[in-house]
């Protein structure tokens, strides 16, 4: 039998070619996915070990329990901690390291960099006065104020030379810095495309702590004294507050972190190979079936001349585990030129991919190999079954022995049920995985229907396709003559059109929420904000304050306090100016009430502690001190604006190390690119700082909500190709198997045009119906999911996005229109003798 | 003897022949493994009048058919249906002509699955956006007997009555000749004698002219004329033949096949 499955793949390989390619696909995506994850984790777990190697133990902050202490950032490691470590017997040599965020300006004044990775860094020369962890390429160390250091690819990238002056910003105003030296690091932020710069370590702990404080001790052993060791030693002079860790515990934990966010990137990228997959067994069983179907009196005869049952579905299974074979070996091929191609895409568009060799796991090539074949086999098992089930006396038939389609009332009934459930489910679910139970019910249910709809559904499209003629009416009835085939291959393109509309709904969704979220209850012209979102330095705010063209300002001031029980966040406001900045609904009082002790609360915080308008509560600040407030209003909260607000005058003296979150200005000249020129004027021209409109902010949205939703676009495109694939595959098929009507209406009459409008037309009658369905199905997923969202967003609301449902229409049509072009030339060119000739 | 000088004997025609073939080749395939189906054939095809093409198989009758009905393209000499010269069309105009001038009738009845009996019947006209002579398709279906069943679909249909459609299809657009190949090969005797029957009556009292090929002498003896081929000529001809005449003659070319 192995033989016959063998021969029967070799005579149907043009056939079986679109399955190969489905397949193929799939598992392409799975095993690119698996050597492009496997390559990066290798290359960062390498880079980030080089990260490590000077270290044996590290001294860090802790707080243990941040409730019991005083509010308040986490203290420093001093210098005599530094000191006393170092003398420690065992250690060979101690770092301390201080360091932040750092923007350093190109030659435009713009950032280099993103700002979430531009950093700042102390340069701690050892005993032989260099550091080991950064090595110079050129220049000397950084010794002075004054002076900084560059990492090599920033350098290059900005085009620095040594002896430069850099316009480098921290927290404070603009620094110019002179270039004094350009080195490399195995720093993990700047083997992923950040910006380092390195100042000497007195300048450092200026910017970032203060003279003498330090973020982090490292410390390395002296030759035979283990890690453990060493961090017993050390943990003997730990202060409080601190604790000792071993360089291979960090090592460890990065490591975990990196292959934890590999991971999460895996799955994503396995479950999207996963849909396309799926996607492809609708085409394997759908291929499978026909040739099955056209096999008929070929399996009859097996069977006449005595192969049993079981033999027939063995032959039909070997024939599909040597399809599944081809196309996962040619699959597993071309994912690991995807996998090696992905990496290059992926760092030529700046993301950080470190060096290193392509890797190719074990796993990736046994579960590519694994789920391409069995893919494919359980695709086929029901046609394999269907083929068993052939009489004998079907090989004596002469006629074309026509198989009787079976009742769809059963299929229907499980289908309309599973949908109602699904449905049901759905819109009743109050979490994400009452919804996710519900769509994929759903889901399954109008899959089992598909044949059902498919009659109603292109009824409907007869008025469209009258002007067509005799083509479009042909193009009609052969769409629904076999509407198995018609719903699984027009399924295919829905479960992909039924993804993409459902996220592009949710986005579209989300980006206005969020956009209505950020900027309603803005009034400012302007928010200041640090390009990598950590907190500005309190010069800002005091420097718009004093600018003229700023009619009203206010920063937005963390600040800590203990209320009861707990600790409370707040957020100091320039009491007189908030007024016009902010745009709050109050449930009670005003915002105008808020100066002196006088505050204001969101409604979420005031029901927690069970405050009224008019209620006092004392706060213990984070220099200990006790003060009493009084709420003045009561406001709804949002995510940009909650908690206790209280005036900066009453705040600011408790807080020792205060920074803002972002400040709000009003300008006399409205939010125009002028007024926005001189507010950068007025904050010297600083790269660190981003001054947006509300106009800026719904950009930023916009921007980060598109590019997510492309990314999605770009992972579900596999499946609408595999999808096109399923049409070519079903309409040459169906074109192969209707080679003598093909022939008669050419011999009657009908021109080659007609021939290919015909297929064209059925074609784009199938993907507008798998389409249609799709969006369908995606319009209320978004709307059903939308719903759980906009319990946790109050702003939330269902978004159509009417243009671009409209573009996946579009698209299913040309889906419909490319996968014809094919078999329609090949039903015009068929020989029409040889199609008429009674067989 | 390639063509007949005389007129049918049922009755005198003056009109010009539908169908006429001219030095008509054929040759399939290119030096050594060249065949030559059809070998300078010449021969007219009268209006009203059932022809029969006969020959054992290989002789090129069916090659004969399908250039006459622009199915195939002709290696040399000329092939006309009325006054039109097929081997100066292109493939759209030879489809056309097909559409409007030509009925055919096929061995494996050929219906659209999709199609009841009459939408089968009006088949031809609907590609061509024609609306069908209501009264003539109304006599059309009468003769034929397919009054009943005209909304059924073929695989409610026997075989006889599929080939009915067939018959009914092929004269619903009053064609200037019908072409008929095999039409009783999938058909029991008694079937296929209706069918045949349809065909005469269809020359006889519509006036429509009929060519048949056919390798069974019986299906023969319904024409009015026979034309015997062999290795891609036509060796004899045969008026109103009977199938025991025909039949005698098939014989002969069995025994020249056998002594040769």
């Amino acid at each position: 039998m192995f033989r016959t499955a063998l021969r029967n793949v070799l005579a149907h390989k043009a056939r079986l070619l679109m399955t190969v390619l489905a397949v193929m696909l799939g598992v392409a995506f799975v095993s690119g996915t698996l050597v492009f994850t496997s390559t990066l984790s290798e290359a960062q777990q390498r880079s980030s070990e080089k990260g490590f190697t000077g270290v044996d133990v590290a001294v860090q902050p802790h707080r243990a329990d941040r409730d019991s202490g005083t509010p308040g950032p986490a203290p420093r490691l001093r210098q005599d901690l530094l000191d006393k470590a170092a003398a420690l017997p065992g250690v060979a040599s101690a770092t301390g390291s201080v360091g932040g965020f750092a923007a350093v300006a190109d030659k435009k004044g713009e950032l280099a960099g993103s700002g979430f990775t531009s950093a700042g860094a102390n340069y701690y020369p050892g005993k032989d006065g260099k550091d080991a962890r950064y090595p110079l390429v050129s220049g000397r160390a950084p010794q002075r104020a004054g002076e900084f250091a560059l990492d090599e690819h920033t350098a290059a990238k900005t085009g620095y030379k040594v002896g430069d002056t850099v316009r480098v910003s921290v927290r404070g105003p603009v620094l110019e810095q002179k270039l004094t030296g350009v080195f490399t690091t195995d720093d993990g932020n700047v083997a992923a495309g950040g910006s380092l710069a390195l100042f000497d370590t007195r300048t450092a702990q200026k910017l970032y702590a203060k003279p003498g404080q330090f973020d982090e001790i490292t410390l390395k052993a002296a030759p035979g004294t283990s890690q453990t060791a060493l961090k017993s030693a050390v943990e003997k002079i730990l202060p409080r507050d601190t604790e000792a860790v071993t360089g291979q515990k960090l090592a460890d934990d990065q490591a975990r972190l990196i292959s934890e966010g590999n991971s999460g990137m895996r799955t994503i990228l396995l479950v999207f190979a996963g849909i396309s997959l799926f996607v492809g067994i609708f085409i394997i069983a759908n291929t499978f079936t026909m040739l099955v179907a056209q096999r008929t009196k070929e399996l009859a005869l097996l069977r006449a001349i005595g192969a049993s049952r079981r033999q027939v579905t063995r032959s039909v299974l070997v024939e599909a585990f040597l399809v599944g074979l081809v196309a996962a070996v040619t699959g597993l091929v071309a994912g690991i030129g995807i996998g090696a191609g992905l990496r290059s895409l992926v760092s030529s568009m700046g993301g950080a991919v470190p060096d290193g060799p392509l890797v190719v796991p074990v796993s990736a090539v046994i579960s590519s190999l694994a789920v391409g074949i069995l893919v494919t086999m359980l695709a086929a098992w029901l046609p394999a079954r269907r083929a068993a089930k052939i009489p004998p006396v079907a090989a004596m038939n002469s006629v074309h022995a026509v198989a009787t389609p079976k009742s769809l009332v059963v299929r229907n009934t499980i289908g309309a049920l599973l949908a109602a459930a699904g449905a049901g489910i759905a819109m009743a679910a109050t979490d994400e995985s009452g919804l996710g139970l519900g769509a994929g019910l759903l889901v399954i249910g109008v899959f089992v229907l598909t044949p059902l709809l498919s009659r109603p559904l292109i009824a409907a499209a007869g008025p469209v396709l009258r002007p067509f003629g005799m083509s479009g009416k042909l193009a009609r009835q052969n769409a629904v003559r076999n509407p198995r085939r018609t719903a699984a291959t027009a399924s295919a393109l829905m479960i992909g059109l039924t993804l993409i509309t459902g996220l592009t709904v949710i986005a579209g969704s989300v980006q206005k929420a969020i956009d209505k979220m950020a900027t309603d209850s803005i009034k400012a012209d302007f928010v200041v904000v640090n390009a990598s979102m950590t907190p500005l330095s309190p010069e800002v705010a005091k420097k718009l304050a004093k600018d003229p063209s700023v009619t009203a300002s206010s920063p937005l001031r963390q600040g800590e306090a203990r209320i009861g029980s707990g600790t409370e966040f707040l957020t100091g406001v320039n009491g007189g100016a908030i007024g016009d900045l902010v745009d709050l609904d109050f449930t009670a009082g005003s915002i105008a009430g808020l100066t002196g002790n006088k505050v204001v609360v969101d409604a979420d915080t005031a029901k927690q502690h069970g405050w009224r308008a008019g209620s006092s509560f004392t706060a213990t600040y984070e220099d200990g001190k006790k003060g009493k407030l009084t709420v003045s209003g009561v406001y709804k909260g949002n995510d940009m604006l909650k908690g206790i607000m209280v005036d900066n005058a009453t705040l600011t003296p408790h807080l020792t190390d205060y920074s803002d979150q972002q400040v709000m200005v009003k300008t006399t000249s409205g939010d125009g690119d002028k007024a926005k020129d001189t507010l950068r004027k007025a904050l010297g021209n600083n790269p660190a700082l981003q001054i947006q409109s509300k106009q800026d902010i719904s950009n930023e949205i916009a921007k980060v909500i598109n590019l997510l939703l492309n990314m999605l676009y770009g992972l579900l495109a596999m499946a609408v190709i595999v999808a096109v694939l399923g049409v070519v595959n079903t309409l040459a098929m169906s074109v192969f198997e209707r080679q003598q009507e093909i022939g008669m209406l050419r011999a009657i009459g009908l021109d080659r045009r007609g021939i290919k409008r015909m297929v064209r037309l059925e074609s784009l009658i199938i993907s507008l119906f798998g389409g249609v369905l799709g969006i369908g199905l995606g319009v209320f997923f978004g709307w059903a999911a939308g719903s759980q969202i906009g319990e946790k967003m109050a702003t939330y609301e269902l978004v159509l996005p009417w243009g671009r449902l409209g573009v996946f229409l579009l698209l299913a049509a040309a889906v419909g229109t490319l996968a014809a072009l094919w078999p329609a030339r090949r039903a015009a060119r068929m020989n029409m003798l040889s199609a008429i000739k009674a067989d | 003897m390639t063509t007949s000088p005389y007129g049918a004997p049922t009755a005198v025609r003056t009109a010009a022949p539908a169908a006429v073939a001219t030095d008509l080749t054929k040759v399939y395939g290119q030096g050594e493994t060249q065949v030559v189906a059809l070998d300078s054939v010449s021969v007219e095809f009268r209006r009203a009048e059932f022809t029969a093409i006969m020959g054992p198989s290989g002789s090129g009758k069916s090659t004969l058919m399908h250039c006459m009905a622009g199915l195939d393209s002709v290696s040399g000499g000329s092939a006309r249906i009325g006054d039109v010269e097929l081997t100066a069309l292109n493939d759209k105009k030879l489809t056309q002509l097909r559409r409007d001038k030509i009925g055919f009738i096929f061995q494996a009845f050929n219906l659209l699955p999709t199609l009841n009996a009459l939408e089968n019947i009006t088949l031809p006209m609907d590609i061509a956006g024609r609306k069908p002579d209501r009264q003539w398709l109304d006599q059309v279906v009468e003769t034929v007997g397919l009054s009943g069943r005209l909304k059924h679909r073929p695989n409610q249909l026997s075989g006889g009555q599929q080939q009915r459609v067939a018959v009914a299809r092929a004269l619903a657009g009053r064609p200037e000749i019908m072409f008929a190949d095999e039409p009783t090969g999938n058909l029991d005797s008694r079937s296929g004698a209706e069918v045949l029957g349809f065909l005469r009556n269809s020359v006889r009292e519509l006036g429509q002219t009929v060519v048949m090929v056919t390798h069974d002498p019986v299906a023969a003896s319904y024409a009015g004329r026979v034309i015997f081929l062999a290795d891609g000529r036509i060796v004899d001809e045969m008026y109103e033949p009977t199938a025991d005449a025909v039949l005698d003659r098939m014989k002969a070319f069995d025994a020249k096949g056998r002594t040769s």
